[in-house]
């Protein structure tokens, strides 16, 4: 152990900070100075902060600092390192932000123990905090041991249908077939969620070691990790510690000594967000177009290939080697009555701290808008919140204080993947709803007519209401027609269009009855043509 | 060589990671359009489709149904900007138009000289630093109207 350790956060929010750049500079002038030998670097994922500028620890000073620029490091450097001094302008001011917010939020961290703390990398600092130790226990249980500890834990999807997890395992192992899949979802699209991507890049082999669990556990010898195609920093860290793991006998042919041989490959996306439903993503992935499946059979029975599947998103699997080393009750220590565990939230649109936050399930709005987030950004005010992602609710401020949780739909907050996203009063419900309607015409991928067709025409109204050629009963239809395309769809992307939309227009219908026959947006937001001959289209289709 | 027979070389060395009959096909299509100018063309799809032992129709069928596959031939460099609603509500609109006017085009068109091409994509994931693009593997975040002109200065900048 050397004298003083600096650990740079390498994730790819950070990266886009410029934390690479600074990483190579200190590098420099540890060498520079001599001092290889006392200053060890590190790099970590990320600190699970996203303000202005790159940050980094020291320790054992244990003291965080955020730079702006290589001079601002330098002084740093010359300061700290050499001299053992502080520099006070610029530490990261532990009171007001985010991370001493965090531990004032009881955080909590089972799927995120490793992110920040140990290099991705390396195979070996993840064996230090017991890594792959969980595998070791389970290859000496009966798979059905390890089904009841996760039934027992209460563990539910992650990836936003919140499906029991242990319930889901059996199934795959009662499917009696001689080949069968583990297959990890990693197509993490869902706008404003970016924990998937958090988890892959901050402590991959967490999610390799519970594929493997898995594998064990139902009884299959192949593991898939789908990742999204734009994911490229995700999937050479994956790639990298899959070799690493075969390489170290943890994956592969007879992993520690036992007749279980397990292998994980990875197959990247294409960019279609339909794909992360779980029967499209198997299509995808055999090398069809993605279009979803129709259920039943569940993939439980007939997945990949016809094969039994057992799916899982990202979150669901980096919970397992944690609950099978500490025991399903102090997994159940953590959530509410109905809903077990941790959720990781991303935070994200008009919050002075953007970030990912692990908090136990039932915590509530208030608590990370203002308790992780610092506010609302700007002076402004908050206008409303969408909860869960696109597919998600949105909710108004009066909301703040109802526990999120698995039932909080009851109450009109949608749990989903866990993206919260703050919009303030500068924004317009109208030009949301357009966003939310194109987000699904867009993305629609045109195998029923309800879904295909219904949210064009959605999107036309809105599109219409928002150059102010808005009619009073445009408002009646475009309700209508989201409870409809919702009632009919084939899969549960149109199906999920009636919650964004439907809420947008109850809690806002004053602002979208104020665009009609109105001279201007009541916001200032949307732009109004009702020049005859000045036709414009701002955006191509 | 000519570049059909680096395709049909490099979709070998794709196949013999298949584990399972068409599941290195997007890789495949993946790698056409790194030789092919960012896309997909009839040569490379009936290439595939012999080595890959697919028909040329389900090509065409994964290349326009995929948003990163183009069949149209694209600019050298690849604009992804994100549209989605995170990266909209901060600023997001301010972003795109700077793009266009200093670009001179419109979302699904190429630069006259042949060096950009400008698309949207869904959320990148890297909300945390929004407002976001990609330029071919580059993300970068936290875009402001003038980052955006010195982005584009330096794509620029290397070709002359
Ligand atoms: C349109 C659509 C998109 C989805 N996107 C994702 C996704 O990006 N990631 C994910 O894990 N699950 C996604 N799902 C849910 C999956 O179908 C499936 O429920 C999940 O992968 C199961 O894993 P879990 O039980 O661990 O949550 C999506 C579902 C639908 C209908
Ligand atoms: S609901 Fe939409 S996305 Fe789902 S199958 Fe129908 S058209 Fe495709
Ligand atoms: S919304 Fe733009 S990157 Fe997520």
């Amino acid at each position: 152990m050397k004298a003083m350790t600096i650990l740079f956060s390498l994730d790819s929010n950070s990266l886009l900070n410029g934390a690479k750049s600074y990483e190579s500079m200190i590098k420099n002038l540890v060498s520079e100075y001599n001092m290889s030998d006392v200053v060890e670097i590190i790099e970590t994922g990320s600190f699970g902060f996203y303000g202005k500028g790159s940050v980094f620890q020291i320790l054992p000073d244990d003291v965080y600092y955020i730079v702006n620029s290589t001079d601002e490091l330098k002084e740093i450097f010359e300061e700290h390192v050499l001299k053992g001094r502080n520099v006070p302008k610029f530490l990261l001011d532990k009171e007001k932000l985010t991370l001493a917010d965090i531990s004032k939020l009881k955080e909590t961290r089972i799927v995120l123990r490793n992110v920040g703390l140990i290099d991705p990398s390396s195979i070996e600092e993840y064996i230090g905090r017991d890594g792959y130790v969980a595998l070791y226990k389970a290859l000496k249980m009966k798979q059905t041991e390890i089904i009841d500890i996760l039934k027992d834990s209460g563990l539910r999807g992650r990836g936003g249908a919140g499906f029991p997890t242990g319930l889901k395992w059996e199934m795959t192992l009662k499917s009696k077939n001689d080949r069968k899949y583990v297959l990890c979802n990693a197509d993490e699209g869902e706008p404003g969620t970016f924990k998937d991507r958090l988890i892959l890049e901050g402590d991959p082999h967490s999610v390799l070691e519970a594929m493997a669990i898995g594998g064990y556990a139902v009884g299959a010898q192949l593991g898939y990790i789908y990742i999204r195609g734009e994911y490229h920093n995700s999937i050479q860290k994956v790639q990298k510690a899959i070799d690493d793991a075969e390489s170290a006998g943890l994956l592969g042919d007879h992993i520690f000594g036992s007749d279980f041989s397990f292998k994980i490959s990875i197959r990247p996306g294409a960019g279609a967000y339909v794909v992360g439903d779980e029967t499209a993503l198997m299509e995808s992935l055999e090398g069809k177009v993605g279009r979803p499946r129709l259920k039943p059979p569940y993939p439980t029975e007939y997945g990949l290939y016809g094969k039994p599947t057992l799916i899982n998103n990202v979150e669901t699997f980096a919970n397992v080697p944690w609950i099978i080393l500490n025991g399903s009750n102090a997994f159940k220590s953590y959530g509410t009555q109905r809903s077990k565990g941790t959720k990781v939230f991303s935070l994200i649109g008009n919050v002075n701290s953007k970030g990912v936050a692990e908090l136990p399930l039932g915590s509530t709005l208030r608590e990370l808008i203002y308790g992780f987030g610092g506010g609302i950004a700007n002076g402004r005010n908050l206008k409303m919140v969408q909860t869960g992602g696109t597919a998600g609710t949105f909710v108004t401020p009066d909301k703040l204080d109802i526990p999120v949780d698995y039932e909080s739909i009851k109450d009109g907050i949608s749990l989903g993947s866990g993206a919260v996203l703050v919009i303030d009063d500068k924004n317009c419900a109208v030009d949301v709803a357009k966003k939310v309607a194109r987000f699904y015409m867009h993305e629609s991928c045109g195998k029923c007519t309800p879904c295909r067709e219904g949210t064009r025409e959605l999107y036309t109204l809105l599109d219409e209401i928002s150059k102010g050629r808005g009619k009073t009963e445009y408002i009646e239809r475009i309700k209508n027609l989201s409870q409809e395309i919702a009632d009919t769809s084939f899969c549960g992307l149109g199906q999920s269009i009636n919650m964004p939309i439907l809420s947008l227009v109850d809690n806002f219908k004053d602002e979208f009855l104020g665009h009609i026959g109105a001279s201007e947006c009541p916001v200032g937001v949307c732009e109004f043509e009702k020049a005859k001959g000045k036709k414009q289209t701002v955006y191509k289709l | 060589m000519d570049k059909v027979q680096v395709l049909k070389e490099r979709i070998r060395e794709i196949e013999s990671h298949q584990l399972e009959k068409g599941d290195m096909l997007l890789s495949a299509l993946h790698a056409t359009q790194e030789l092919f100018d960012n896309s997909i063309p009839l040569e490379a799809a009936k290439a595939i489709s012999d080595e890959l032992d697919v028909k040329v129709e389900r090509i065409y069928e994964l290349a326009t149904f995929y948003s990163m596959y183009s069949t149209k031939p694209r600019g050298k460099h690849l604009i992804r900007l994100c549209e989605s609603l995170p990266c909209h509500v901060i600023e997001g609109p301010k972003i795109t138009k700077k793009l266009k006017e200093i670009l001179n085009v419109d979302f699904g068109q190429t630069t006259k000289d042949g060096l950009f091409t400008l698309e949207t994509t869904s959320c990148l994931g890297i909300c945390g630093v929004g407002p976001v693009m990609m330029i071919d593997d580059e993300t970068y975040g936290n875009l402001t109207p003038e980052k955006i002109e010195s982005i584009v200065q330096k794509y620029r900048g290397e070709e002359s």
